[in-house]
């Protein structure tokens, strides 16, 4: 590994940070956007051109606003708390491949942050790392709401942790029998190629679609957003967990969640919807069209993917808590467990045969 | 192997390093005068283990480490602890008379695992097994050698879990079963 290389891994790690703290600027304006759509409002129109720049006059103003110490906090959990939220959310998209690697001066170039060869199992990690940023803020706040919120923060991350991981365990299976067993997620797009019958793409969307609902149910759940947002009940707990957070550290876990939302959805496309494949017209385009429109397709993918968290947002009411719960534990789970076992005996039925014929 | 290539080695240095976090965090879960804190060092000290497994190259143990205790078990801790209490400050409840034999206790376990680790794996170099991370070797092991005890071990694991259930659960009588379907 010479000094190029390194350069290499410093602008591929560079190139997903400022992928995502972009998108974070964009998804909130077309949160509000999308939403005052839907309610025939108007929305976010004054700053910049349709408003696109409101998430950056916002941030600068939560940036220049004081940050308040209520005189109950554990001070350095306190502080710490906001950082515990951002590093998981930043992490987490290290993963996700977003565009085909290329070859430049004799040298490959993966888009992703890293190739782990247990992608899948570091997002699980890290997804479950996040809690901590809630259960912290409620608890060192030393106020009541805030532990309530915390309280209902990790109740609902256990259980919908355990849809996600059984979820994707469907995944995994099903796309070993093509790459030869994979927990990458690079290799899991890989064997997303091609098409079947010729016109439907090898999605595993399609043989995996218990799956893939049982998934995104449980990612808007895991990311605290609505009709799953209890975490952060306005109308029930002042606030939520953050309460007592004011100027920065409450921008810093706003930038969080909006974090989780596109590297969820990006996720949810890499594993469900074929991650980067797509048409590339090699050869009958310029070259470095072929190069970027991979990063397209994955891009359109989760905007679809995101699009749909907005759009429940706007037509859902909130769940009880009782009914979430009875969501996770009773449904999602059974559900997610039932899956696994049909499509382990579909999958051994189809490489190994029927059990008697021999 | 002399101490100036132990230093040269810079696995050697992140060794020390996991190592003294891990050892700190582990005397500072006992003598916290917070349960909370007390858990939070619980996660230090898993986190620097899971580190220790990094630098074995076995990313597949190093991350289960991470999901499954650092995700789930200490969160459940502190699920417990703030749904029954939740206390900022110091916890004097939280001490006890009997530091002694605990003392006793520990420094003996200490000796005695440190004593086998010596004995089973002096001057052996520790290399990872097989490729870098081979989840599928793991998998193989469990599944293939190790079947019988990983077998018992989820047995274990059950009857736990069903024992707790059975402490836990008070059942209701018909009586009290309609008072609860009513409201």
């Amino acid at each position: 590994m010479d000094g190029v290389d390194i350069l290499i891994v410093v602008g591929r790690v560079l190139a997903v940070f400022v992928l995502l703290l972009v998108t974070t600027i964009f998804n909130v304006w077309l949160e509000r956007k999308t939403i005052a759509d839907m309610q025939n409002r108007v929305g976010p129109d004054r700053a910049g051109p349709f408003g696109l720049l409101q998430t950056v006059a916002d941030g600068l103003k939560l940036f220049f606003k004081e940050q308040i110490n209520p005189s109950k906090v554990e001070y350095g959990m306190f502080v710490l708390a906001p950082f515990l939220a951002v590093i998981p959310a930043l992490l987490l998209f290290m993963v996700v491949p977003f565009g085909r690697p290329f070859t430049i001066g004799g040298r490959e170039v993966l888009l992703q942050g890293a190739d782990l060869n247990v992608g899948v199992l570091f997002i699980l990690a890290m997804s479950s790392l996040a809690v901590y940023a809630v259960v912290l803020a409620g608890w060192s706040s030393g106020s009541k709401y805030p532990l309530l919120g915390a309280v209902r923060a990790t109740a609902q991350a256990i259980s919908y942790e355990a849809a996600i991981g059984l979820s994707i365990v469907s995944v995994v299976m099903f796309s070993s029998t093509r790459a030869g067993g994979t927990l990458s997620l690079a290799g899991i797009v890989e064997s997303q190629a091609g098409t079947y019958l010729g016109f439907l793409p090898r999605w595993n969307l399609f043989p995996q679609v218990v799956a893939f609902v049982i998934f995104f149910l449980a990612i808007i759940a895991e990311t605290n957003r609505a009709p799953f947002d209890l975490v952060e009940a306005e109308q029930e707990l002042v606030g939520g967990f953050h309460t007592e957070y004011s100027g920065m550290r409450f921008a810093m876990y706003q930038l969080a969640e909006y974090m989780n939302i596109f590297s969820m959805s990006a996720i949810c496309a890499t594993l469900f919807l074929g991650g980067w494949n797509g048409p590339t017209f090699d050869g009958q385009i310029p070259a470095w069209v072929s190069a970027v429109l991979p990063t397209v397709w994955l891009l359109i993918k989760t905007y679809a993917v995101i699009f749909a968290f907005f759009w429940i947002r706007a037509t859902m009411p909130r769940l009880r808590y009782d009914q979430l719960m009875q969501i996770g534990w009773k449904r999602l789970i059974p559900a997610a467990l039932v899956w696994l076992i049909l499509s382990t005996v579909a999958i051994s039925v189809r490489q190994f045969g029927l059990p008697w014929s021999a | 192997m002399n101490l100036g290539d132990w230093i040269s080695q810079p696995v050697n240095w992140v060794f020390t390093l996991l190592a003294l976090a891990s050892a700190y965090s582990g005397v500072r879960v006992v003598t916290s005068q917070n349960v909370i804190r007390a858990a939070l060092f619980l996660v230090g000290a898993l986190a620097s283990s899971a580190g220790l497994f990094l630098l074995l190259s076995a990313e597949f143990v190093a991350l289960t480490l991470v999901l499954v205790y650092i995700g789930a078990v200490i969160v459940l801790f502190l699920f417990g602890i703030m749904i029954t209490r939740a206390p900022l400050g110091r916890d004097v409840a939280l001490d006890h008379k009997r530091r002694a034999p605990a003392a006793i206790t520990s420094i003996i376990l200490f000796a005695v695992l440190s004593w086998a680790s010596i004995r089973a794996f002096a001057g052996r170099e520790v290399t990872g097994v097989g490729d870098a991370t081979d989840t599928r070797l793991l998998g193989e092991a469990l599944l293939g050698r190790f079947v019988v005890p990983f077998e018992v071990v989820s047995f274990l694991l059950l009857a736990a879990l069903i024992g707790g259930i059975t402490l836990a659960r008070k059942d209701l009588s018909p009586a009290e079963e309609e008072a609860r379907e009513a409201t």
